[in-house]
């Protein structure tokens, strides 16, 4: 199990160095650079924010330099907000697209889990079906309509009631993060429940279901030890990426509901070709959804015995 | 200099709040409350009793003399950094004109007035301000000189790499030392003693006053800067002001406060305790929504109200007002060798063919736009009035006969056909929207096809910088409040003249104008040229910019600057 760990975490490095090589090659094709503005510059201060920000070097000299940084943890300087270093805004923002994500994943992975199982157990019937119609819905409607809508319906609500009752948007105490969570994980949890469901329906016509219920086991029982256990498999599985993507992908969310979290300042940063918030933050979410991957990988392990990754690949 | 216009709700007559309304609203909404009232039968008084002590927690009671008022808006997004010695942008601009002031600053009437100078004298070769023996920094201690000679030292020394370097360069040697020619020791301006500042001018300048207000030339306190280096204006702990307000929170991306500067000079006039900035956010329903669900008292910062929630704004009946921004519009043509569009008869036709009153009622569609005259906008101060009220343009009416007569000679001058030109612009709904209407325009009045090459902002600079198009709507916002922001333009030097129209005559008039501070002779030298190159077309005025914003009524001397912090809320006053 060690020498396997060991293994993909190597694998998993280098997988974020070619991350990292090739978002420095393809940034650097892009026409434009982080220092050209609206207004032309004189060619002397262009020069000296050339020099200050050593892109007056060679591009191979560059990443060449970027690599060494790295290498010791150092993203560089902001060019956008230049007195903020790569790392401040990581350490500053990452937090609190984090706690978004992981109530948003808490969200997605207990719907879509409770969802995925009652549908599949009330198959054919008109809540199945309805429950099913709504996943659809959640899985084709982008997350900024439901951002706006949910964001227009609670505004009218306080209006109504004359009195706050979830914020309309900002960032602080847990009612803030409620109405962005659920919106965020919608999606996801859409998602969820299809794959709960169809998986839950594959378990439910195995022999083993059938011999448990011929031994007299009651339900709950049958349920809780045999279905659920074998069927949350295929979604522990998505689970790793799916957290990744939550965190990372927030940033829609982030934008209609004012909040600081990480995925605004990534979008930004592309639209400023800002290269060093770029680079660091692509490297930073690579390493980020590598990590993920293995951790799941590990997990599985303990979640179902069967499965012994580490016999299976060597 | 820039009136705001001001336009109600869609029924005229209805202006001013009502009692019992939300106090954004105007006008009364009878039909529905009478409707959905009516269908919920009251049981018992005591609930309506209850609804409406909610219904007062909604609208607290005023703020007493005790209480400190506090002003909240919502930004757009966040200033990128907070050193005036770097900062380009106008969020900066608005945070740090608030928390700073300069040798002078923007009064109520976007005028220049004293800032920490109390009083200057200037001739072409040098100036001479007296600041203020009560100017203090938040500290308690004094502004002098010597923190004017600093910042203006630091911001010219090539290791700061400052982008707004440029702004200081009429300041004797600022351009030589920039370019690492000379010490900074060797800028013209120097401290006679701690209340004196001497300045040596490179050339006449004849708008420097204006650009003393200007971040860039703002002071900085040698001692606390070098506390900080590459971390000044970096977080609230990082900023040493000496304006109105100082900043006392700033949670990156999420929130910024500003709490009045109690050691400013000017502080018994500062009616406002605080300014909170509790929400950024660049989507505009949920600044919408913000604004309706009474947590900020201002609609629209600086890009305004956007076209898609005015819809929306009129039939919630908020009392919205237009401001100028003072930005001009044209389209630019190419006219590099071998360029179509370097055809004055095409260009005249196009000239001929458009109408910018249409295009500004019919496309722009944000009340309080202009229609395009000229590339020197309306609001531009002239010798002692405004520019345009001293040097009237004749109007080129249109005329499609006209025009095509122009294309038929053009065509025989380009070998019989115009081919498909290429009209660059950007990637917003409104650019999208404006380019959509040309290419009608051109095939319809003209018979010229139109390609649209929709790019993102900064592959549209560089197309527009390598040349890689025929026609580009392009706009320019000032830099000062002078028609030379506007003027040298469409110079043959200036970067900024993507076209690359070329006339030496323009260029002559222009250095004229740049070689003097007698504003009659600078003045009549602009017009000069801007008649020049809008006979020969050089570009084509579309529009000059407004914007659309609403605030509470508890709200009132919101001014609006052109040039300099926008908004400005150093003059206004909350109502009790």
């Amino acid at each position: 199990m060690l020498t396997y760990t060991l293994k993909r975490i190597g694998a998993g490095l280098l997988t974020v160095y070619f991350i990292a090589t090739a978002t420095f090659l393809a940034m650097h094709l892009v026409p434009g650079d982080p220092i050209s503005g609206n207004k032309a510059m004189r060619p002397e201060i262009r020069a000296n924010l050339e020099r200050k920000y050593g892109l007056d070097q060679p591009v191979m000299v560059q990443y060449g330099v970027f690599i060494g940084n790295m290498l010791k943890g150092d993203f560089g300087i902001s060019f956008t907000q230049q007195n903020r270093s790569v790392n401040d805004i990581i350490r500053d923002h990452f937090p609190v697209s984090a706690v978004l994500g992981v109530l948003a994943i808490i969200v997605a992975s207990v719907g879509g889990v409770l969802f995925g199982s009652f549908t599949a157990l009330a198959r054919g019937k008109l809540a199945d079906r309805t429950v099913m119609f709504l996943v659809i819905f959640g899985i084709s409607v982008p997350s900024f309509v439901f951002a706006a809508l949910s964001q227009y319906l609670v505004m009218r609500a306080n209006g109504k009631l004359g009195m706050t009752l979830l914020p309309v948007a900002g960032w602080g105490t847990f009612r803030h993060m409620l109405l962005p969570a659920l919106v965020l994980g919608l999606g996801t949890m859409a998602f969820l429940t299809r794959l709960m469901r169809s998986s839950m329906l594959e378990i439910v016509s195995q022999d083993y279901i059938r011999t448990a219920k011929a031994k007299g086991l009651p339900p709950a029982r049958i349920f809780f030890s045999h279905q659920l256990r074998n069927a949350i498999l295929p979604v522990i599985t998505v689970l790793g990426p799916a957290i990744a993507g939550i965190t990372t992908g927030g940033f829609v969310v982030e934008t209609v509901f004012a909040i600081p979290g990480l995925a605004r300042y990534f979008v930004q940063a592309v639209q400023q070709l800002d290269y060093t918030v770029i680079m660091g933050l692509t490297v930073f979410y690579g390493a980020f959804l590598v990590f993920m991957v293995i951790l799941v990988d590990i997990i599985y392990g303990f979640i179902d015995p069967r499965i012994n990754v580490a016999k299976a690949r060597s | 200099m820039c009136p705001a216009l001001t336009t109600c709700g869609s029924r005229p007559g209805t202006c001013g709040p009502s009692a019992g309304h939300p106090p954004w609203q105007s006008g009364t909404n009878i039909a529905t409350h009478g409707s959905r009232d009516s269908l919920r039968p009251v049981k018992n008084p005591r609930i309506v009793g209850l609804l409406l002590s909610l219904l007062a927690l909604l609208w607290p009671p005023p703020a007493g003399a005790g209480e400190p008022k506090v002003l909240r808006i919502s930004l757009t997004t966040e200033p990128p950094q907070l050193s005036s010695m770097k900062a380009t942008d106008q969020v900066s601009g608005f945070v740090l004109g608030h928390l700073m002031e300069g040798l002078t600053r923007y009064g109520r009437n976007s005028e220049i007035i004293p800032g920490i100078a109390e009083s200057w004298q200037m001739d072409d070769q040098k100036a001479r301000f007296v600041l203020r023996k009560n100017a203090r920094w938040a500290d308690g201690k004094p502004v002098t000189a010597h923190d004017f000679v600093f910042a203006w030292r630091t911001v010219v020394d090539p290791k700061t790499a400052s982008e707004y370097a440029f702004a200081l360069f009429p300041v004797k040697n600022a351009e030589a030392i920039n370019s690492g020619k000379l010490p900074l020791t060797a800028l013209g301006v120097s401290a006679v003693d701690d209340s004196t500042l001497a300045v040596e001018f490179e050339t006449p300048c004849g708008y420097f006053l204006s650009l003393t207000a200007f971040p860039t030339y703002m002071p900085v306190r040698e001692e606390f800067y070098a506390t900080k280096l590459d971390r000044f204006g970096a977080d609230a702990t990082d900023i040493l002001s000496n304006g109105p307000f100082k900043l006392t929170q700033w949670v990156h991306g999420a929130s910024l406060v500003l709490d009045k500067n109690p050691e400013y000079w000017n502080a018994d006039h500062i009616q406002i305790d605080r300014i909170e900035i509790p929400y950024i956010t660049n989507d505009p329903s949920a600044a919408y929504n913000l604004f309706i669900d009474d947590k900020v008292d201002l609609l629209g910062d600086m890009l305004g109200i956007p076209k898609e929630s005015l819809d929306r704004a009129q039939a919630d009946r908020l009392k919205m007002k237009a401001f100028s921004t003072g930005s001009a519009w044209f389209l630019e043509f190419n006219q590099r060798q071998g360029k179509v569009t370097r055809n004055w008869n095409l260009r005249k036709a196009i000239q001929l063919a458009f109408d910018p009153k249409e295009f500004v009622s019919k496309v722009v569609g944000i009340p309080g736009t202009r229609p395009g005259t000229s590339f020197i906008p309306y609001w531009v101060p002239g010798v002692n009035g405004r520019f345009h009220a001293e040097y009237p343009l004749k109007p080129t009416p249109t005329n499609v006969a006209e025009a095509q007569r122009h294309l038929e000679l053009a065509k025989g001058e380009l070998g019989g056909t115009i081919p498909e030109l290429v009209f660059l612009t950007g990637d917003t709904p409104a650019a999208a929207h404006y380019a959509e209407y040309f290419q009608f325009l051109f095939k319809t009045r003209l018979g010229i096809e139109l390609r649209i090459d929709r790019q993102i902002f900064k592959q549209r600079l560089e197309k527009m910088r390598a040349g890689q198009f025929d026609i580009v709507q392009a706009g320019w916002g000032p830099d000062y409040p002078d028609a030379m922001t506007f003027a040298d333009l469409f110079a043959s030097w200036n970067d900024n003249n993507h076209g690359k129209y070329q006339n030496s005559k323009y260029d002559e008039l222009v250095r004229r104008a740049q070689s003097t501070s007698d504003q009659k002779v600078r003045m009549d030298a602009m017009s000069e040229a801007e008649k020049l190159a809008l006979s020969e077309v050089a570009m084509l005025p579309t529009h000059e910019t407004a914007i659309v914003y609403a605030h509470h009524p508890r709200v009132s001397g919101i001014v609006r600057h052109v040039v300099g912090p926008d908004p400005d809320f150093t003059f206004a006053t909350l109502r009790e």
